[in-house]
Formats: structure tokens, sequence, C-alpha cells
């Protein structure tokens, strides 16, 4: 059996192409793979299937990939499960990677577990901590679990490759080094691997305040505290004052406050902006499984107990009520002042 | 149209209570309860059996221990037809590989000529979202993972909307299929009297490995590829400054003025 998964070497990453283009989350992956490559001495490749995405592939390689396997077709513009799961499936078994990881998107999430299926090997969702355990040259692989109320460490330790989908914004993608280079690898596709019986017949972008979440690098969020819609106003106009989103809680979202696409959370979304103000947010584990990865974080809040003051960089005790108008007036002050 | 649902017994999480010292989960009167996500995946089928004027049969399938005929009770009160638990100490310890291999081949056995499985996003304990996929897979079956809306249904094909990233899509695909739903598809309504009346009286068979013919080294922990190796306690701690608004209410909003005008450091770039 050691035998077996000893042919198995490298680490791959899974690159994902949104409308197109690599969105950065291949990026984030890349530097998760770097350090776990170094660690086990191997290089660290990565794959993207896509259309006309060729020119972009110096990308990844610039962000940290040794090698680079490309399959190109116009039937791999929308993501499809089926020719993906299928295109990564033979090129795995061919190549035997120890390692593969994708993104925990909703695009990580439906491929990767079919791939465990194919290549009848296990696999772990959600990671928010990889690391490499040398003595067993075994990937260390930790998850909140229950609700977030734990931090569960997991280990793949004979199914190869051993595989993980990862949290976005779990880790900041490596500098760009334009002056890296690596090898790049055309797949041959043949036309029983493009075939899909799921078939994409349209596209409709949600709308939101503010850029997506996840992308986001200032974030207001709302939670019950804010009492009733109709005091939403108060969030939003500070919203864009600041040029950032709007977030919620899970209560916030049950009430009917805002749609589902803006909460943050455990079964939520999972953002990482420079800047986070949770507006009568408790500071349940399950909100906050989303917000870790956020560079600064201030509250308001009337409970000096709540639990959102554990973790924040800036907490203000009070009513937001009396809080919120009083800090739009005086930035409103500020951008004025700036303009004359 | 034979439907199958697929649901999950766990934890009732607003109760979830973790011992501090160790970070393990105090189990001992925790009660258990269907899993919330999977009650969309239920709604969902009694909501398409009545947009074919009742011309289908929703089986309800759930792998657990024997307390979990509660659950399986739960969605016949809630307008599946039919149900069943997989139990056997020999599936004991799953991951998802092995739950997704159990629940895939009880389907092939129990409900030949399937047509749609329907399961939920994920389960609340476990939280991966992986094992409708894996059934899907193991089946041969196309998968639609995130679907928030089934937009037609007939004999042959499905279109339904899929929440992504941004936005969502629509996809179509030939039965049979496997959906996992999110919340955004239905309202679960509550389960009526009648409902409970017949689920109470309702046969629940228990299904075991000898039954469905499985080979122990795929059932349980053993055919589990991964390992939980430790759990520990999840802690978030970063202290900063704490100001009362009360106290100085200037001082408080100049504070939050001066969080937002002067950014964090750059990142390493
Ligand atoms: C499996 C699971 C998954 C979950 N996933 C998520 C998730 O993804 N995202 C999420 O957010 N939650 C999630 N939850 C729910 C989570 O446990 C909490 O219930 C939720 O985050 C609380 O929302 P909240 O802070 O808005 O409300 P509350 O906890 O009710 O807090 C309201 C806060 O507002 C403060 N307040 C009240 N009035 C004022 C005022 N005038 N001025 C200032 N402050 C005021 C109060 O002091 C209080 O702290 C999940 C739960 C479970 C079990
Ligand atoms: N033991 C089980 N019995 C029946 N269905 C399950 C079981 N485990 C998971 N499922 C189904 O698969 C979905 C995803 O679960 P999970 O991958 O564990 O997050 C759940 O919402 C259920 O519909």
């Amino acid at each position: 059996m050691s035998n077996q998964l000893d042919q198995y070497r490298g680490v791959w990453t899974l690159a994902e192409v949104r409308q197109g283009k690599i969105h950065p989350v291949s990026f984030e992956l890349l530097a998760w793979g770097q350090s776990l490559a170094q660690k086990l001495g191997v290089e660290l490749a990565s794959v993207v299937l896509g259309s006309g995405v060729g020119d972009q592939v110096d990308q990844l390689i610039a962000h940290g990939a040794d090698k680079v396997y490309l399959a190109d077709d116009p039937a791999l513009l929308d993501f499809g499960v089926e020719p993906q799961a299928g295109i990564l499936t033979d090129l795995i078994k061919q190549h035997k990677p120890e390692v593969l990881l994708g993104s925990a998107t909703t695009t990580g999430r439906t491929l990767l577990p079919v791939l465990a299926i194919t290549l009848t090997t296990g696999l772990t969702a959600d990671c928010t901590g990889l690391d490499i355990d040398l003595t067993e040259r075994l990937l260390i692989q930790t998850r909140p679990a229950i609700g977030g109320n734990v931090m569960a460490t997991i280990k793949t330790p004979t199914g190869r490759p051993q595989m993980a989908t990862v949290r976005p914004k779990s880790k900041r993608p490596l500098a760009a080094d334009p002056a890296r280079s690596g090898e790049v690898i055309k797949v041959e596709l043949g036309p029983e691997q493009l075939a899909s019986r799921v078939k994409r017949l349209e596209f409709t972008p949600e709308e939101t305040v503010g850029a997506p979440l996840q992308d986001a690098e200032v974030i207001v969020a709302c939670g019950k505290g804010l009492k009733d819609v109709k005091n939403l106003k108060l969030v939003t106009e500070l919203t864009e004052i600041l040029g950032g989103s709007l977030g919620a809680t899970r209560k916030a979202i049950d009430l009917g406050w805002l749609s589902y696409s803006h909460q943050i959370g455990l079964s939520g979304k999972t953002v990482s902006p420079k800047l986070y103000l949770g507006c009568g947010v408790s500071g349940a584990v399950q909100h906050l499984a989303g917000i870790t990865s956020a560079e600064k974080i201030a509250a308001i809040n009337s409970d000096p107990e709540a639990a959102i003051f554990q973790v924040a960089d800036l907490g203000v005790v009070g009513d937001l009520f009396q809080a919120l108008p009083l800090l739009v007036e005086r930035l409103k002050q500020n951008t004025e002042g700036s303009a004359s | 149209m034979e439907i199958v649902v697929l649901v999950k017994q766990v934890p009732a999480t607003d109760q979830v209570k973790i011992d501090p010292e160790r970070g393990t989960m105090i189990r001992e009167n925790i009660e258990s309860e269907l899993n919330p996500l999977d009650l969309f995946a239920v709604e969902e089928a009694v909501r398409l059996k009545e947009r074919l004027d009742g011309e289908a049969n929703i089986n309800v399938l759930s792998m657990g221990p024997a307390k979990a005929v509660k659950t399986v009770r739960d969605a016949l009160a809630r307008g599946c037809d039919q149900g069943w638990l997989l139990s056997d100490r020999k599936f004991a310890g799953a991951d998802t590989w092995s739950t997704s291999f159990t629940l895939a081949s009880a389907i092939e056995k129990l409900v030949p000529g399937c047509d749609l499985i329907l399961c939920g996003e994920r389960a609340t304990d476990g939280d991966t979202g992986q094992v409708g996929p894996m059934v899907a897979t193991f089946l041969g079956l196309p998968v639609l993972s995130f679907v928030s809306a089934v937009e037609r249904l007939d004999q042959g094909a499905l279109a339904a909307r899929r929440e992504v990233e941004g936005g969502s899509e629509l996809v179509q695909c030939p039965l049979p299929a496997l959906l996992s739903v999110v919340k955004a598809i239905n309202h679960p309504r509550l389960p009526n009297l009648a409902g409970k009346r017949r689920a109470k009286a309702a046969e629940v068979p228990v299904v075991t490995a000898e039954q469905l013919e499985l080979p122990v080294e795929k059932l349980g922990l053993k055919g589990s590829p991964t390992r939980v190796v430790k759990v520990s306690k999840s802690q978030l701690s970063r202290q900063g400054r704490i100001l009362n608004l009360e106290d100085d209410p200037t001082a408080a909003v100049e504070a939050l003025v001066a969080f937002f005008t002067s950014p964090p450091s750059a990142p390493e770039a």
C-alpha cells in the first residue's frame, strides 16, 4: 500500500475561472500550495480549465506555480461539473499529485466531491488551515465544525491525492513576481471529454449594495440591534459614504430586512475586508466565522458584554441610534471639507 | 415520478455546547432534529408532487442511529410517502465518502428507477455539503448544486436555477438527476395533524448493511478515507480599544472616524 502512495508526488491547485477571467481565489490557493510544496520539497502546479484563458496563465506562474496544466476549449467557457471532473480525473490519474486543493466556492464545493468519488479518495471541506506532517508525509487539514464551535483537524492517511477545499480569503496571495518562469502544458482534449448533460441557459447577476461582499474593502454589517427594517437607511447611508458594501447577520436576513446574498458567516459569505464595522451585531461564533480574516474590526453595541468586543480592534459601547447619525454627520463634514 | 429525499438527523444546533477543556461536544441532553437545511428539500419534493398533480411518490431515506427514525417520521409528517432508516453499527463513524456510498447503494436497491433525488445544501453538524454531489457520482447522475428554484420539470428533464458567486444561473439537465437545494428555494410548511397521524402509524423499515449486501470495507469508519485526528475549541480574540459612547460621545465618534479614514497598513505587496 505505502509503495502505491509513494508514487504520488507534487501539490496541485485548481484555478477558478469566472466570466472568462482567472479569479483571485486561484492565487490564494497558490499561496497555500507553495508553503505545502516547499515543506514537501516538491513542485507546485496549477490546473486551469476555460475558454480563451491561455494568455492569463502567466498570472498563475507569477503567483507561484512552477507548472500550469491548461485545458482551453470553447466548450469550457462556463463551469460545467461533468467535463471538468472528467478532464481532471484523467489528468490526476496520469500525473499523480499527492495534494489537490480547490476553493470552497460553489464551483469547488461541487467539483471536488465528484473527484473524491472518481478518484476514490478523501475530501475535507472548507479548510481554514493547512500544514504538512513530515513524519508521515501527510496533509494536516483544519476546519471549523459543529457550527463553528470547534476546530477539527483531519488527515487522509490512505487516499490519494489528499484533497481539500479551502475557504476563500483565508490567506493572502503572494505578491506577483512577473520574472518567475514556469512550464505550461497544454492538455489535449477529446470530444467525449467535453460532453455535458447539464447545459447553462442564462446567467443573472445579483443586486447588492456596493461591490460583492467577498471583494469589498470596507463592510458595514447590521444585526438584529437595528430593530426594524425602516432603520436600514442608517447603515446604507453610512455604507455609501464609505464606499463600502453592506452585510448582515443571519438574524437580520431571517427577519427579511435584506436578501440572503448579504449574509456573512458560517452559512453565509466569508469576507476579508480591510475594515469591518458591526452595528447591533452580537458576535455569535457563526457570524465571526465569516469575518476572522478582516484586517480590522470595529463594533457598536449597547451591551458591554457582547461577544463581538472580544474580537474588535475598536469597540464602542452604546446606542447605535445615537452613534450612527453622529458618525454619518461627521464623515459628511469630512468629505465636504475635502471637496472644497 | 419516483422522488428520493435524503435527510439527516443532527443535534439541535442552538443547543450545542462545547466542553471548554476537551473541545468536544457535550452530547448529554441534546435534542436531535431533522437537519434544518433538509426541510427545504422535503418541502420542495412535496411542492413538485403538487405540481405533478400528485403523480409522484416521495421516498425519504436517512442513515443514522436507531433514534433517527424520529427524523424519518418527521419527513413523513411533512408529506413524504414512504420512509427508510439505514441503521447498522457497521455504518458508524462514516465520513462523507462512505456515507454517500451507503446512501447511493440504498437508493439503487430500495428505489430502483428513481427519477429525482433531493438533498439539503449541507448538514449543520458536519457542514460539508459534499454528500449530494458524491451520491450523484456514485449513481452516475448529473448533479445540480445550490439550487434555488426548479423552473421546469417534465418526465424527461428539468431546468433549475443555481445560486453562484455574483448571481444565479439557469441550467437544464435530463432526468434522473440529483439536486441539492438552498434555503431560498421555498418556505417549509409545518406538518399538519393528518400528516402527523399518518407518520406515527407508518411503518419505517430499518435497513442493515447485510440487507443491502454491502462490502464492510467500504462502510463506516473503516470505509472512510479521512480521519478526524483532533478537535479543539475555536478561539478568536484580538482585544482592542473599548470606548463608551455615553461617557464621551465625541471621543467615540472621532475614534470611529479615525478607524475609517486612517486605514491599516497596506497588505504585504
Ligand atoms: C449552524 C448555524 C449557522 C449559522 N450561520 C450564521 C451565519 O452565517 N451568519 C450569522 O450572522 N449568523 C449565523 N448563525 C446565527 C448566529 O448564531 C446568531 O444567532 C446571529 O449571528 C445573531 O445575529 P445578531 O447579532 O444580528 O442578533 P443578536 O444576537 O440578537 O444580537 C443583537 C445585538 O444588538 C445589540 N443591540 C440591541 N439594540 C441595540 C442598540 N440600540 N444599539 C446598539 N446595539 C444594540 C444587542 O446588544 C445584541 O448584542 C448561525 C447559527 C447556526 C446554529
Ligand atoms: N446520514 C445521512 N442520511 C441521509 N442524508 C444525508 C446524510 N448525510 C448527509 N445527507 C444529505 O446530504 C446533504 C449534505 O450533507 P453533508 O455533506 O453532510 O453536509 C444533507 O443536507 C442531506 O440531505
